[in-house]
């Protein structure tokens, strides 16, 4: 088969590895705040979709395209997939495109796909980092009308066919779909890898293609908030009352000891 | 336009009997439906239901719809949502509910995209709006940092919902309803995916969804051997099963059936003991259900102290063998 052609889609998020106390939400504007010195990253499972196609390129060579949906889209984080061996980078990228849910993100990537015009493979992460609503990838499949397969966790390309590890309770199982497909990643296909020097020199370089709703013949009614299919009402933290009683001892075991104590004594145990 | 009524339940069966999640839906689909003042029905759809239909209208169905057929014993979501759309488009329900199992996670937004409505996944509330008759859907978002309420205007108003987070009816034998056979002409040319092999990663001991005790490593333990001895020897003593956060199944340390979380397993055992884990919402997720939470950690503005009821600061290799041995002294005497 000729080259390979991937399409990862990643989305920019804040850090879902911020600790806990570092989210906020802003109720008058429905949304989720960090503190600013806390810096958006690619979401956790796209950066696994991304490592996917890059392992499928070391092995088999091919082209990766990254596509990202969003506003504002902070250049140093969402270049990242070119420092590591993306080969070109797409934006959706407008004022329009905010607020999107996961019908109207779906369904402008989906667009800009069919736009880009070749693609073999699809990846995407198995949810995104924010709302963890994991629908983007087969709705996607869906809308192009192509086959989709989720929880991978290995992706190999064998005879014009993918080959894939899917995870299932207690287990995984190996699946065979023929191309075009999306396939969505999850955690335990392994880490990003770390950018190179000549990659992240070679990334400074390339310039993203940027495509707003026109480009791709979609008007503002259907992208964005205005082609949300759910409305958000209300976003809110549950009250946690800290109640954690704290069990000590001259020493660790001691400690560990008395806690055997304390949980009887409280017929936990 | 015929309009839309009731709710329907899109089951899921585990050797021929309602998985513990359906049931959970049945429930809470049982309260909707009585909101409402509508019909709760349930589909089930398999090589063969057996006696699940009858098991639906004890936990709360008014109907149940047996889809039977061949092509539906591999659990293929192509084969499934064909069935979904079916009975989605002849029931016209006002609310379906499936499960945040694999299936649901795999099945409800291909059904989703096909009806053109909105979706929202780990639902961990439903309510009705009393006006409206919107279902009011709830859903921990940012890794569980922030909860989120959702409406969809769209009929049919779709949600999975997490597992644990409803309550099943106590089933009652002399409840009635109607057990409709249905067939779906299922079109086995659109099913894309070939399944090659199915692999079982072992896990020894008390599965981790029906231990009363779960005794759960995280990063901070560092490698595959402590979930074999330190961490099983507790586990043991408290008749449970040994579970982790994620980073120890990334790692490879234990298989990813251990894994508890947001994209792991639900549990809800009585006692939760979790060493080492910092407490990262995105593992709360998987566990705050738990009746009690004992940590274990050497930092003590380790986030997990604030979910836990009881604590110990300090290393797990010191603590664990010591807590195990107390423990063993007084639950033999």
């Amino acid at each position: 088969m000729s080259e390979i052609n991937m399409i990862v889609c990643c989305k920019q998020v804040p850090d879902p590895e911020a600790p806990p106390s570092a989210f906020k939400v802003d109720t008058a504007a429905n949304s989720v705040t960090l503190p600013p010195d806390i810096k958006p990253v690619i979401g956790q499972y796209d950066e696994f979709a991304l490592e996917a196609a890059l392992r499928i390129k070391d092995k088999a060579g091919g082209k990766v395209t990254v596509l990202s949906l969003g506003n504002k889209l902070v250049r140093d984080v969402i270049k990242k997939a070119l420092a590591v061996g993306g080969d070109e980078l797409v934006l959706l990228e407008d004022d329009a495109f905010e607020q999107s849910d996961s019908w109207s993100t779906a369904y402008a990537l989906a667009t800009a796909i069919e736009k880009i015009g070749t693609y073999d493979l699809i990846l995407c992460g198995r949810q995104s980092s924010d709302w963890d609503a994991g629908q983007v990838g087969t709705g996607i499949a869906q809308l192009l009308g192509v086959p989709a397969v989720t929880l991978a966790r290995k992706v190999e390309i064998d005879s014009g066919k993918a080959i894939i590890e899917q995870v299932i309770p207690d287990g995984y199982q190996v699946v065979e779909v023929g191309l075009p497909a999306v396939v969505t990643v999850t955690s335990e296909l392994g880490n990003l890898r770390y950018a190179v020097l000549r990659g992240i020199m070679a990334a400074a370089k390339k310039q993203p293609t940027v495509w707003k709703p026109s480009d791709l013949g979609l008007d503002s009614s259907q992208v964005g908030a205005a082609g949300r299919h759910t409305k958000l009402v209300r976003l809110f933290q549950p009250v946690k009352e800290a109640k954690c009683e704290i069990v000590e001892g001259d020493s660790a075991a001691e400690a560990g000891a008395n806690l055997a104590l304390r949980l009887r004594q409280a017929k936990i145990l | 336009m015929t309009e839309n009524k009731g709710v329907l339940i899109y089951g899921e069966l585990v050797s021929g009997r309602l998985s513990s999640t359906t049931t959970e839906l049945l429930g809470c689909g049982r309260r909707l439906a009585d909101q409402l003042k509508e019909d709760l029905c349930c589909v089930l759809a398999s090589d063969a239901v057996g006696e699940a239909p009858g098991q639906a209208i004890a936990f709360g169905a008014d109907r149940v719809y047996a889809v039977e057929d061949s092509a539906l014993k591999e659990d293929q979501a192509d084969a499934h949502v064909q069935v979904a759309e079916k009975m989605a488009s002849e029931a016209s329900p006002r609310i379906i509910l499936m499960g945040q199992t694999p299936t649901g996670r795999d099945l409800a937004p291909r059904l989703a995209f096909r009806l053109k409505t909105g979706l929202s996944t780990d639902c961990i509330d439903l309510a009705i709006d009393p006006e409206t008759k919107l279902l009011q859907q709830t859903k921990p978002v940012y890794g569980g940092n922030a909860h989120a309420l959702f409406t969809c205007d769209i009929m049919p108003q779709i949600v999975t919902v997490r597992a644990k987070a409803m309550t099943p009816l106590e089933g009652d034998d002399s409840r009635e309803g109607d057990v409709i056979p249905t067939t779906v002409d299922i079109d086995t040319s659109v099913i894309r995916v070939r399944i090659v092999e199915k692999i079982k990663e072992e896990v020894t001991g008390v599965k981790l969804e029906d231990a009363p005790a779960i005794v759960s490593g995280g990063r901070g333990i560092g490698g595959p051997e402590p979930f074999k001895t330190t961490l099983k020897e507790l586990a043991d003593v408290l008749h449970g099963a040994v579970g982790a956060s994620r980073p120890p199944a990334d790692n490879g340390w234990v298989p990813e059936a251990m894994h508890i979380g947001l994209t792991g397993k639900i549990v809800a055992p009585d006692i939760y003991v979790s060493v080492a884990i910092s407490g990262a919402s995105q593992h709360i997720a998987g566990c705050s259900g738990s009746k009690t939470m004992i940590a274990v950690n050497k930092d003590p503005d380790a986030n997990i102290f604030r979910e836990a009821s009881f604590g110990v600061v300090g290393r797990y290799e010191e603590v664990l063998p010591a807590l195990t041995k107390k423990l063993n002294e007084l639950l033999a005497g």
